[in-house]
């Protein structure tokens, strides 16, 4: 054979492998985004890219780009903040109970956005236990809730970095005369940079795209570039508008994806690491274990009021309000009961979560499989690059712009029951290559050659090398897709039909409505909801994947 | 200068040093030499201050360091690897200690220049940790731990991650450096050619316990034990009739057992000792023989080089009575 021609064929081959998840990418991703991107630039089928700057020069534009801007700075500088002592006494020291505490600081980042948004209202709102402090409706509700949904990717990321940090460097250190603050100066905190600022970087991107938070607690006055698509779209039909802030969103987060993406070529934590054993509790660890109590605390509030107040009926406590959820709410509220909704979440989460997994899969073998040449090595690089998009790109979007390209034929889904699924899946998408590309690129390819040369085929040494080391992380995968299928809510607002709306959808509904019952309804259903995620997360969080949540 | 009492430290249910007493007088090097997982390691970071004490003081120049952290004992550790600061260059991390006691920028470029040069680094600087080799990295920790003139150096197996030549190299060169300074230094080690090399003074540690120490010709000449012997490099130990025959054709008082180093049989057409040689390999110094003696059973022995033995030869075998060791009492059967 000749030599020079093998990369090519391997490249070759590399690419008809991608060809089925590119295809799927690019249908039900690349194209609704375009289309609705395109809504921007074509103005009566010929294009005009000048009606995307006159929108962008709307006073009105500045005020909530400036909004988005500041308000996601400010809690992705707060969550990180906040999370490194957690990440530290979670990942770090000995404490009791700590896979418990591990499992409840993941459980904000799975609860639903609506959820999140629900709880701080009943937490923040008139007559809650912090109604005094008048923060409901301002930007301080709004940062608040994005620092509680937000820090558990913090702790998570910034954590299994530091679990597997060698401590001997700090030692030599201390042993060279530095004291513990001049220890974590000098050497830890450059150690971790990497995963700081991917980290910060994935928070920001996640704050600055936050819909179901900013939605609840924004009311009308405040909103981000990611509420006011929704706005634009359902309320004011300025579809133009709607597009030029898609595109605006779009490259901002392209440009911050392509910034982590860089920061990420630092050895990956997760790969190949040595945990190191946690040490045992000192007294000198006080400061940071206060400020990691205070954080638990300050998770639990909002969802501790959130289960008060749905247990708070017109006659005292009761469980009313969840007797209510079999039957439409007050004043019909909505058109099926929410259990029905219930019953709908569950099973688009199922179909959502085996179309990630199938994709998933798929892409973070083709993305970690060992390059044979440079060029091989780009194309992996490129590919991964292009299956994180979703990450970044706004759910809002995204339903949107199902809605508008996916409706005639060839591809006409509108009436799939799949279509809900599908866009879940989307977005569940990166996360599920994010857990799994790390376990597949720690298997060292050594391994795979060496049963190969004892005589195991292709199918047999992926049975034997890769599947043992995958099947965890594999079910982790899946709850985590689950999970966050269960409480997506920006794509899912646009998609889901009136006559089989998901639980988030119905929860938003329910708030909408006036009526006391109604309220307490969406209270219970967001008990339900989050009980279900939290459940499905504790359950994953017991399989001890190590890159889950660490994007 | 560094004295331990009845140190233990233990880790839950094991103990994972037991009762250790050991003194280190100033300006000498200790080795304290045991197979992996004796708890030497945990012996040395007790000394750091980075394990906590069960039982037992240990004392710096006559003062209780119970209490007082890591980082004012004013010791330096090198670790195995190095453990440089991956995000400084070559010059930050010697001036490491340097800067967090704000030395003037002057003072401190100067030591930096004195210590690279030392360790014969000199022009790496600017040099990031990454790039540089296994023993490059080495002698930037050496020169890391010896910027502030640390009263104590603790070396945990400083040359176990490098390969035999470079080893050898760096052994001598560190030697040279631990007596100019005249540093006090306790070594821990599983490799007794490393302890041999660096050390005055050996402390043999198995299972948590010391079970020798003294002076480390003393310990190599009267291995306190079978398990000492053979871990300081003898290469088998003989008992009953074999030891008292062997000890016997070298003249000396008999005793119930002997450890015999691979060269204490020399091959000598005057020898007392009848054998047949059963394999024979030559090596770059000497031929390596294995040999069946009359009475005795199977023996390493060596033969000049250029000697003309085969496999089933009748030889006669001289004793080197500088290289056995009569043991005291008999381990096991």
């Amino acid at each position: 054979m000749d030599g020079r021609h093998l990369p090519v064929r391997r490249i070759a081959g590399l690419l008809l492998l991608a060809l089925g998840p590119v295809l799927v990418l690019g249908v039900l991703f690349v194209l609704p985004v375009s289309g609705m991107v395109a809504q921007g630039f074509w103005v009566d089928g010929r294009f005009a890219p000048g009606e995307v700057l006159d929108v962008l020069a709307r006073p009105r534009v500045h005020r909530i780009a400036w909004f988005t801007l500041w308000s996601s700075s400010v809690a992705t500088l707060v969550a990180v903040v906040v999370g490194l002592p957690v990440a530290h006494a979670l990942h770090r020291l000995r404490l009791p109970g700590r896979s418990v505490l591990r499992a409840a600081v993941l459980v904000p980042f799975v609860l639903p956005t609506v959820v999140v948004g629900v709880a701080f209202r009943t937490l923040l709102g008139e007559g809650g236990p912090l109604g005094f402090l008048g923060l409901d409706g301002t930007p301080v509700a709004i940062i608040s809730g994005l620092v509680f949904f937000n820090v558990a990717l913090v702790v998570r990321a910034v954590g299994t970095a530091w679990e597997s940090l060698d401590p001997r460097p700090g030692e030599a250190a201390a042993a060279l005369g530095a004291t513990p603050l001049q220890v974590l100066r000098t050497v830890t905190l450059p150690a971790l940079r990497p995963a700081i600022v991917g980290a910060a970087s994935v928070v920001f991107l996640f704050c600055a795209t936050a819909f179901g938070i900013v939605l609840t607690l924004g009311g009308v006055r405040y909103g981000t570039v990611e509420t006011e698509i929704y706005l634009l779209t359902t309320t004011v039909f300025d579809l133009r508008a709607a597009a030029a802030l898609s595109v605006l969103q779009i490259v901002v987060v392209v440009a911050l994806l392509a910034v982590s993406a860089r920061l990420r070529q630092v050895p990956d934590p997760t790969a190949q690491r040595v945990v190191a054993l946690p040490r045992s509790v000192r007294r000198s660890d006080w400061p940071v274990l206060s400020a990691t109590a205070l954080v638990l605390v300050a998770v639990a509030l909002p969802l501790v009021s959130l289960v008060a107040g749905s247990f708070e009926t017109s006659g005292g406590w009761g469980l009313d309000n969840y007797r209510a959820l079999t039957t439409s709410g007050d004043n019909r509220a909505l058109l099926v009961p929410v259990t029905a909704a219930l019953a709908t979440s569950l099973r688009t989460a199922v179909d959502a979560t085996w179309m990630s997994l199938l994709v998933g899969l798929l892409v973070a073998a083709l993305v970690t499989r060992r390059s044979h040449s440079v060029a091989e090595r780009r194309v992996r690089s490129v590919l991964d690059g292009f299956f994180m998009l979703p990450l970044g790109v706004s759910a809002v979007t995204l339903g949107f712009g199902f809605l508008i390209t996916l409706d005639q034929p060839p591809l006409d889904l509108r009436d799939s029951p799949l279509l809900v699924p599908m866009a879940q899946a989307l977005v569940a998408l990166p996360l599920v290559v994010r857990t799994l590309a790390p376990v597949l690129g720690a298997i060292d390819d050594r391994q795979r050659q060496a049963a190969a040369s004892l005589g195991a085929s292709p199918a047999r040494t992926l049975l034997t090398v890769d599947l043992p080391v995958v099947w965890k992380p594999m079910l982790a995968a899946s709850g985590f897709a689950f999970a966050v299928s269960l409480g997506e809510f920006g794509a899912t607002s646009f998609l889901a039909r009136d006559d089989t709306p998901t639980l988030p959808v119905v929860i938003y509904r329910l708030i909408g409505n006036p009526g006391e019952l109604n309220y307490g309804m969406a209270l219970a259903a967001s008990v339900v909801l989050a009980a279900t995620t939290a459940c499905v997360m504790l359950a994953v969080e017991r399989l001890r994947v190590p890159s889950l949540g660490a994007l | 200068m560094l004295e331990l009492r009845d140190v233990s430290v233990r880790y839950g249910a094991t103990l994972a040093v037991d009762d250790v007493s050991l003194d280190l007088p100033a300006g000498q090097v200790l080795a304290v030499l045991g197979p992996s997982g004796c708890g030497k390691s945990t012996l040395l970071r007790a000394v750091a201050g980075l394990e906590p004490l069960s039982h037992g003081t240990i004392r710096a120049d006559g003062r209780d360091l119970a209490g007082v952290p890591t980082h004012r004992r004013g010791f330096a550790l090198m670790f195995q690897d190095g453990q440089l600061f991956a995000h400084l260059t070559v010059a930050r991390n010697v001036a490491y200690a340097l800067r967090l006691r704000r030395t003037p920028a002057s003072r401190t470029a100067a030591r930096v220049r004195e210590l690279l040069e030392l360790v014969g680094l000199t022009g790496y600087d600017d040099r990031l940790p990454a790039t540089l080799s296994g023993g490059e990295r080495q002698r930037v920790a050496l020169a890391r731990a010896l910027a502030v003139e640390p009263r104590l150096l603790l070396l945990d197996e400083p040359l176990s991650a490098l390969d035999a030549t470079l080893r050898e190299r760096l052994a001598g060169d560190l030697r040279e450096i631990l007596g100019l300074a005249r540093t006090t230094a306790l070594l821990v080690t599983h490799d007794h050619e490393e302890a041999f090399a660096l050390a005055d003074r050996l402390a043999v540690m198995r299972d948590g316990r010391v079970v020798q120490s003294g002076a480390i010709d003393e310990v190599w000449r009267a291995p306190v034990d079978e398990d000492t012997a053979l871990f300081l490099g003898y290469a088998r130990v003989l008992r009953g009739d074999a030891a008292r025959r062997v000890l016997a054709s070298g003249g000396l008082p008999g005793a119930d057992a002997v450890a015999v180093r691979r060269s204490a049989m020399v091959v000598d057409p005057a020898g007392t000792l009848a054998a047949r040689v059963e394999s024979a390999r030559v090596t770059p110094d000497q031929v390596r023989l294995v040999v069946v003696v009359d009475g005795i059973g199977r023996l390493d022995a060596v033969a000049p080089l250029g000697s003309r033995v085969a496999p089933g030869d009748p030889v006669r075998l001289r004793i080197d009575v500088t290289r056995l060791a009569g043991l005291p009492i008999v381990a096991g059967p």
